[in-house]
C-alpha cells in the first residue's frame, strides 16, 4: 500500500490564511455570531469578468485550490474530490426566493446552475481542464472527511498520484436566519473569540471558508504530513473514548503517541460534551488544540482543522491561540483530529510528521 | 481484499412501479410512467410532463409507520422505501453483523420542504422541524437510522445526474479494498418546484413524452425515484451462502471539463468514463452485450453520448436503449434505478425498448433498440452523465 502525503495547502477562512508563508501570526477577533472570511484579492487569480459571475463558494474553492496547486508545483491533478455541506447556498436561496416571489416566472438559469452541489468541483476541473475523476461529497460535517477517505483509498491503491481535495461552504443569509430560529447559531456574540469554549450557551458561531490540499503518494519538498488514517461514523453507539482507542489500536498507536489532539469544539454546551470526554479523560495529558473560535462552524470547518494540524506538523509550532491546554510537547510527530456536529457524523483523522 | 463485488439485493420505487417486480413488468410491457404533474402546484403543469410516484407523502409516512411529528422530506421517504426493499431482498436480518456502509446520493435533498415553507419558517413555528432536513446528507442519515445502521461509514454523493452511479462506484471500491464487507448504495430524488423551474430555465424540458435518441426529441421529462442495491464481498457471499443477482464488474468516472451544464459535442468525458470502466472490468468493447444509455432526450446529451458510444465501440455498437422514456430523468436516482434495470436485464436476458423513438438522428447512424429483445446477456454497461461535466459508467455482469 502506498503512503499518502499532504503535499500542499490552500486556505481561505475567517483568519488571514491564504498566505502560505504565514501561520496565524495576526489573529482577527470577530465580535459577531457569523464570521466573515478574510478575502484574498480574487482578481489576482480569476479574470474579473468571470469572478463577478461566480458564487462566493466557487471563488473561494477555485482560489484555495489554485494556492494548493501552486505550492505543490502542479498544473493538473489526477482527480478532484470536493466536500461541501450545502454547496453554493446563496444561489439556492436566490433561486427559491425568485420562484416564490415571481410565481415561477422571469427566472434565469445562473443561480440554478450554481446551486448544484458539484459546481465548485466542476468549475475547478473546467479551470485547469482536468478530465479525471471528479466527486463531490455532501454529507454534513463528514463532507470533507469523505473526500479525504476517497482520496486516500485511491492513492493507497496507486490508482492516482496527485489528488486535489478540499472542503468548501459559504454563508447564506436566509439559511443562517433559519438556523437562528432553531438555536443552532448563538444568540449573542462572544466578546472575545477565545471565550467560545466557556460560553455555556447553545449553538455555534457560524462562518464559511475553503481549505484545499494536494494529496499525493510521493513525498515532495513542500510536504506537510502523512495521512495515516481516517474513519467516519454516522452515529455512535459506544463512547467516543472507546472509539478513539479502537482507532489508535488499528493504527498501532497508543494515547502516549499523540502529540496533539485537534478538536472541533464549537462552544455549543449541548454537544461539546463529546470533545470534553476526550479532553478531560484519556487525553488529559495530551496537548489539546481547538480552532472553531478562529474559523467558525460550517459543514466543512474540519478542513480548517486539517489545515491547522498540517501546518503544526510541518512547522513544529503551535500558535498560542489554538492551545486548549498547556502541555507544550517538545515536538509534534502525530496529530489526532476528532470532529462531529450536533452529535452526528463523527470523524477521526491521523496525521504524522513526514 | 475482495475480488468480486456481488449484488445481493435491490429495491426501487419509481413512476413505473413501487417495487422491483412492478418496475420489471412495466419495462417489458412498455408501460410508461409519464403523465401531467398532480402533486406539485406549479404554473408549468400544462406545459410539462413528469414521472411521478403515485404515493402521497402521507401515504408514504403511513407505509413506513412514521410518527406525526416526523421531519422527512419526500426524498427521504422514497429513499427509505427503496433501501428497506433492498435489505429485505438481500435477506439481511442483522445489518451490523458485518462492516457495513451506506453510500447514498441526492441532488435535491430536502428542497421540497424548504421551498414550501421558505417564508413561513420565519414567523410560524409549525414547520420549523424541516429546517434540519434541508441539507443533502439528511435523507441518508434517516435511511441509515431506518435500517438500524449505527456507528458506520455513511456518506452522500452529489454530482448531479451521475450521483447514484458514483455511489455504486465508491461502494464497489470500498469492498474491493477490504475497507467494508457490505455496502448499501443508491440514490433518491423527489420532484420539486426547484428542479422543475431550474430545468425550465435551461429550456430542456419536453412538453410531451420524451423520446431519447430521436431526431425530433424535444427535451427531458423530470421524474422522481429511489433505488438501492446491496453490494457484498466474496467473504460475506460465501459465509452467508448468498444468492448473487449480478456483479459490479467495472466502473469509470471522468470529467468532460467542457462546460458547467452542457456536454462536449464529441462526448470526451463519456468516452473516458466508458473506457475506464472497460479497463477496470478487464473487458473488450466487443464483450458488452447491452448499453443502458443515459439518453435523457435532450438535444445535447443524446448527440454527445451517441458520439461517445461510437468512439468507444466503433462500427460494432452493441444493442442500446434509454429507459428515460419510462421513468423520466430521475436525476441523482437515475444511476441507481438503471442499475436495478441492468441487473433485471441480465437476470431475464432481455433488452428494453427505447420507447417513443421514431426518426433516426441525422448526425450518426446508430439506432436504439425499439422493441423488446430477448438475448442471452453476460454484461450490461450503464451510463450516467451530469452537470459539472460529470460522466460515469458502471458495468454489470452475470458472472464474476
Amino acid at each position: 500500500m502506498e503512503k499518502v502525503y499532504v503535499n500542499s495547502v490552500g486556505s481561505i477562512s475567517a483568519q488571514k490564511t491564504f498566505d502560505n508563508t504565514q501561520f496565524l501570526e495576526e489573529i482577527i477577533s470577530h465580535n459577531e455570531t457569523v464570521l466573515p472570511v478574510v478575502n484574498p484579492n480574487y482578481k489576482d487569480y480569476i479574470p474579473p469578468a468571470a469572478a463577478r459571475r461566480m458564487a462566493k463558494g466557487i471563488k473561494m474553492g477555485v482560489v484555495a485550490s489554485k494556492l494548493a496547486l501552486e505550492e505543490a508545483g502542479l498544473e493538473n491533478v489526477d482527480a478532484i474530490i470536493t466536500g461541501t455541506g450545502m454547496g453554493c447556498v446563496r444561489d439556492s436561496e436566490k433561486f427559491v426566493s425568485a420562484i416564490i416571489d415571481n410565481d415561477e416566472q422571469y427566472l434565469t438559469p445562473t443561480s440554478f446552475i450554481q446551486s448544484t452541489h458539484n459546481t465548485v468541483g466542476g468549475q475547478i476541473a473546467l479551470g485547469i481542464k482536468c478530465k479525471g475523476y471528479n466527486f463531490t461529497y455532501v454529507h454534513a460535517s463528514n463532507s470533507f472527511e469523505s473526500s479525504l477517505l476517497d482520496a486516500k483509498l485511491m492513492l493507497n491503491c496507486d490508482e492516482a498520484t496527485n489528488i486535489l481535495i478540499g472542503g468548501v461552504d459559504e454563508i447564506g443569509e436566509q439559511t443562517t436566519k433559519f438556523h437562528r430560529l432553531v438555536n443552532h447559531v448563538k444568540a449573542t456574540p462572544i466578546i472575545s473569540s477565545s471565550e467560545l469554549i466557556e460560553s455555556n450557551t447553545e449553538g455555534a458561531i457560524f462562518s464559511e471558508g475553503a481549505n484545499f490540499f494536494v494529496l499525493g503518494n510521493h513525498k515532495i519538498e513542500s510536504s506537510y504530513a502523512e495521512v495515516v488514517g481516517v474513519k467516519i461514523y454516522n452515529t455512535l453507539n459506544s463512547s467516543v473514548s472507546e472509539l478513539a482507542q479502537q482507532f489508535l489500536v488499528e493504527n498501532d498507536l497508543s494515547v502516549n503517541d499523540i502529540d496533539a489532539l485537534v478538536l472541533g469544539n464549537n462552544g455549543d454546551i449541548t454537544f461539546d460534551t463529546y470533545y470534553n470526554e476526550l479532553s478531560n479523560g484519556m487525553f488529559l495529558k495530551t496537548q489539546q488544540v481547538y480552532y472553531k473560535h478562529l474559523c467558525g462552524e460550517f459543514n466543512t470547518a474540519s478542513s480548517f482543522g486539517f489545515w491547522l494540524a498540517s501546518k503544526v506538523l510541518k512547522s513544529q509550532y503551535l500558535p498560542e491561540v489554538a492551545k486548549l491546554n498547556k502541555i507544550n510537547p517538545s515536538s509534534f510527530k502525530i496529530a489526532l483530529l476528532y470532529n462531529q456536529y450536533r452529535g452526528e457524523n463523527h470523524s477521526f483523522t491521523l496525521l504524522r510528521k513526514c | 481484499m475482495s475480488k468480486g463485488v456481488a449484488i445481493t439485493g435491490m429495491g426501487v420505487i419509481s413512476a413505473i412501479g413501487n417495487n422491483v417486480s412492478e418496475n420489471y413488468t412495466s419495462l417489458i410491457e412498455g408501460k410508461k410512467g409519464i403523465s401531467k404533474i398532480s402533486k406539485i402546484d406549479t404554473i408549468h403543469k400544462n406545459a410539462i410532463m413528469v414521472g411521478e410516484i403515485d404515493f402521497t407523502n402521507e401515504a408514504l409516512e403511513e407505509k413506513l409507520g412514521l410518527p406525526a411529528d416526523n421531519n422527512y422530506s419526500r426524498t427521504a421517504l422514497l429513499g427509505v422505501v427503496a433501501a428497506k426493499q433492498a435489505i429485505k431482498n438481500a435477506g439481511i436480518t442483522d445489518i451490523n453483523k458485518y462492516k457495513t456502509g451506506l453510500i447514498s446520493s441526492t441532488s435535491v435533498g430536502g428542497m421540497d420542504k424548504t421551498e414550501q415553507y421558505y417564508y413561513e419558517y420565519l414567523d410560524d413555528v409549525t414547520h420549523r422541524k424541516y429546517i434540519e432536513s434541508h441539507h443533502a446528507g439528511d435523507s441518508t442519515q434517516k435511511i441509515a437510522k431506518q435500517l438500524g445502521l449505527e456507528q458506520s461509514l455513511v456518506t452522500t454523493i452529489s454530482t448531479a445526474c451521475s450521483s447514484a452511479a458514483n455511489a455504486i462506484m465508491l461502494g464497489a471500491r470500498l469492498i474491493k479494498s477490504g475497507e467494508l464487507d457490505r455496502v448499501i448504495v443508491g440514490g433518491k430524488d423527489c420532484l420539486s418546484k426547484f428542479t422543475i423551474n431550474g430545468f425550465k430555465t435551461l429550456m430542456i424540458l419536453s412538453d410531451t413524452y420524451n423520446s431519447p435518441f430521436d431526431e425530433n426529441r424535444k427535451g427531458l421529462n423530470l421524474g422522481e425515484a429511489a433505488a438501492f442495491l446491496v453490494l457484498e464481498s466474496d467473504k460475506v457471499v460465501k459465509a452467508e451462502n448468498k444468492k448473487v443477482l449480478a456483479y459490479v464488474k467495472g466502473y469509470g468516472n471522468a470529467n468532460d471539463a467542457f462546460h458547467q451544464t452542457a456536454s462536449s459535442e464529441n462526448g470526451d468525458g463519456a468516452t473516458l468514463a466508458m473506457e475506464q470502466a472497460l479497463k477496470v472490468a478487464g473487458l473488450k468493447p466487443s464483450e458488452i452485450d447491452y448499453i443502458n444509455a443515459h439518453g435523457t432526450a435532450t438535444g445535447n446529451n443524446d448527440l454527445s453520448e451517441g458520439r461517445a458510444i461510437q468512439r468507444v465501440f466503433g462500427n460494432d455498437v452493441p444493442d442500446f436503449s434509454s429507459t428515460k422514456a419510462y421513468t423520466g430523468h430521475t436525476l441523482a436516482a437515475a444511476g441507481a434505478i438503471e442499475a436495478v434495470y441492468a441487473v433485471l436485464a441480465l437476470q431475464n436476458n432481455v433488452i428494453y425498448p427505447n420507447l417513443n423513438f421514431k426518426t433516426q438522428m441525422k448526425e450518426f447512424d446508430i439506432t436504439p433498440q425499439t422493441i423488446l429483445k430477448e438475448k442471452e446477456l453476460q454484461t450490461v454497461l450503464s451510463n450516467s452523465l451530469g452537470f459539472g461535466g460529470n460522466c460515469s459508467t458502471v458495468i454489470f455482469s452475470k458472472g464474476q
